[in-house]
């Protein structure tokens, strides 16, 4: 029985002194971090007028962003307090005020800006807390040990006695009350250690969580990139409809009447028989070549058989121009269709720099990182592609929205032309 | 010829079955997957392996892999694969080892009943027989990408194609309605322009041939 209270005694005041370092390193790091912060977006954003200011802000809030996105990981591991980051992607290649006005407009730079004063203020002390609940009892035993004559003799003498707490500390039978009332905080610390440490998190959580207007912003985005999905494989079974009718079913039926006429002929008239035969043979691999593109453009062979790295490297084996392939994304898949999206994106890429470009090299880079298929289409060609109404790349960007992936274009007159693509998702 | 063959759709393994006994073909196995195909192949011993590239039970590349295995562990075991579409990517598979015996043909090409055992006659005897489609792909990327090519004539290329499938001289002579010395003169000609060595032999000829136009495609600057 004393055994495991000794056991539960040790491991609480473990807890106690882990919370008291926890948020010593948490209040030691947050001011300074939290005041360098909101000092750079001021003035980054006060500079905007002049010019300099669209230069510098995406880098300050990108910067604020990795800093508050660190302080949210360090709440789940340290305090079990999950903190949803909702920023919406930087765009890497707009001009600086496109970048800059699109963070601006963006509400989450403007909460991690209301979050900064806050988390130098309350949560300092409530991160601070836990380490003055623990390390202040020391300072209660230290006086009664003798420090108490250092604080009231010479020139501290003058001000009076020496506050600790409540107990004006001026000889050893007061220094004696200052560690009693040391050793009752210290009693109760255990209590509010961790407490204080998790009313920081919470007040993180409440100042840095996304809000009511965010998440439904986010609805009618998903609403929208639905709508399109759906409207997209509409138009796409019609088309498959209609080539279907026009092309191998036309080619059937005629391959069946020339087979019915020659069936009639074979004995009147065998030589003209065997030309319908040979006819309707020819009609036959006809409807079979127009099968095959017809799979081939809703569902690449080789990305059913192989997966998206060797689909995408017989893609490239069919281009006229040189392309350099590189896969690395395991022996894992994705789901297929995220699979899909990305073969026809890349598809579509191809096409465009093969087409527009002028390049006679293509390298295109295909990795799984972190929870997100990232691909690279980058070619040596004369540059200047963009994303725009009606562009290739538009549809490519609508198609990949559905995986709630992203595209960015980097083509500056000139050359080179890079495209990157981003999907989460995971493979299995 | 004693022949393995897998397929797994009913219809087209009953008809190959019937098209290769019409030419006197001996089918020892008419198999529908994969793991059936390499136990096939393992036991019987066949002559020629006539396979799908996609067979169950994964239903992906498993035939072209059954292949592929077949042959690492019997060097130029002769392997006609054939395929609802093909790709240059699984062409270059088969014929990376650089042994003869190898054919890749889309299915269609069964329609030419001729042409058809005739591949599967040239794969059997350490030919190769690629398809037409292939080989289009690849001078249709050489052309598009360097000159040398440029300077080989129209006709030149047909025979440049022919042989690249792995038709013999006489076969090219036939198919073109051209003497057989006719061919000759276009293949010293090709061989010349593209810097290749003549040789008698078919096969080597023709991997010299794929392996020249598969080369420069892949260095292009």
């Amino acid at each position: 029985m004393t055994n495991t209270k000794g056991a539960d005694g040790r491991s609480r005041a473990r807890e106690t002194v882990l919370a008291a370092g926890r948020g010593l390193a948490l209040a030691v790091v947050s001011l300074p971090s939290a005041v360098l912060c909101l000092c750079l977006c001021l003035v980054s954003m006060a500079l905007i007028p002049i010019g300099v200011g669209a230069f510098t802000t995406p880098y300050v809030v990108k910067g604020v962003r990795a800093y508050a996105d660190r302080r949210r990981a360090l709440a789940e591991r340290w305090g079990g307090v999950r903190i949803p980051s909702a920023y919406r992607p930087v765009p890497e290649t707009a001009n600086p005020f496109r970048r800059t006005s699109a963070l601006l407009r963006d509400p989450s730079t403007w909460r991690d800006l209301r979050w900064l004063p806050v988390d130098m203020t309350a949560g300092f002390l409530t991160a601070l807390l836990p380490a003055v609940l623990v390390l202040y009892p020391l300072e209660g035993f230290a006086l009664a040990a003798g420090l108490w004559r250092t604080m009231t003799a010479g020139p501290y003498g003058a001000y009076g006695p020496y506050w600790y707490g409540f107990v004006p500390v001026s000889d050893q039978a007061t220094a004696f009350g200052a560690a009693a009332l040391g050793a009752v905080i210290l009693v109760a610390a255990p209590r509010f250690t961790g407490r204080a440490l998790q009313v920081h998190f919470r007040l993180t959580e409440a100042m840095l969580a996304p809000g009511r207007a965010e998440l439904a912003q986010r609805v009618r985005a998903l609403t929208e990139s639905r709508r399109d999905a759906v409207d997209t494989s509409a138009a796409e079974l019609r088309r498959i409809e209609r080539d279907l009718h026009d092309g191998a079913q036309a080619r059937l039926v005629a391959m069946g009447m020339d087979l019915g006429t020659a069936e009639m002929l074979v004995d009147k008239n065998p030589e003209q028989a065997k030309e319908l035969l040979a006819q309707a043979r020819h009609s036959s691999a006809e409807a079979l070549s127009e099968l095959r593109d017809l799979v081939r453009g809703i569902h690449p062979p080789v990305l059913a058989e192989r997966g998206l790295g060797d689909a995408v490297r017989a893609l490239a084996l069919r281009l006229p121009v040189t392309t350099e392939v590189s896969v690395d994304l395991g022996a894992g898949r994705a789901d297929a269709p995220v699979e899909s999206a990305a073969y026809f994106a890349v598809s579509e890429l191809l096409t465009n720099a093969v087409k527009h470009s002028g390049a006679d090299r293509i390298w295109v880079d295909l990795h799984h990182e972190a929870g997100r298929l990232r691909i690279s289409v980058t070619d040596d060609g004369a540059g200047g592609a963009a994303i725009g109404a009606g562009s290739g790349l538009a549809g490519v960007e609508r198609r990949l929205g559905t995986f709630d992936g992203v595209l960015a274009v980097s083509s500056p007159a000139g050359g080179p032309t890079m495209v990157t693509m981003e999907i989460p998702c995971v493979l299995s | 010829m004693r022949v393995v063959l897998a397929e797994d759709l009913f219809l087209l393994r009953d008809g190959l079955v019937r098209l290769l006994e019409a030419y006197d073909f001996e089918i020892t196995a008419a198999v529908e997957s994969g793991p059936e195909l390499e136990r096939a192949l393992a036991e019987l011993e066949p002559d020629v392996a006539v396979v799908d590239v996609r067979l169950p039970p994964t239903h992906t590349d498993e035939g072209l892999q059954c292949a592929l295995r077949a042959r690492r562990e019997k060097p130029g075991f002769p392997v006609l694969v054939l395929s609802q579409h093909v790709e240059q990517l699984y062409a270059r598979e088969l014929l990376a080892d650089g042994q003869g015996g190898v054919g890749y043909l889309l299915k269609d090409r069964v329609f030419d009943a001729e042409q058809f055992v005739d591949a599967v006659r040239r794969v059997a005897a350490g030919g190769t027989a690629m398809d037409p489609q292939v080989i289009q792909q690849l001078l249709a990327r050489r052309a598009a990408g360097d000159r040398p090519l440029g300077r080989i004539t129209p006709r030149e290329l047909e025979v440049l194609e022919l042989m690249a499938q792995g038709r013999s001289n006489a076969a090219i002579a036939g198919q073109l309605v051209v003497t057989e010395r006719a061919v000759a003169k276009h293949t010293s000609n090709i061989f010349a322009k593209l810097g290749l060595e003549v040789s008698d032999d078919d096969n080597r000829r023709v991997l010299a041939v794929l392996a020249y136009l598969d080369r420069g495609a892949a260095q292009t600057p």
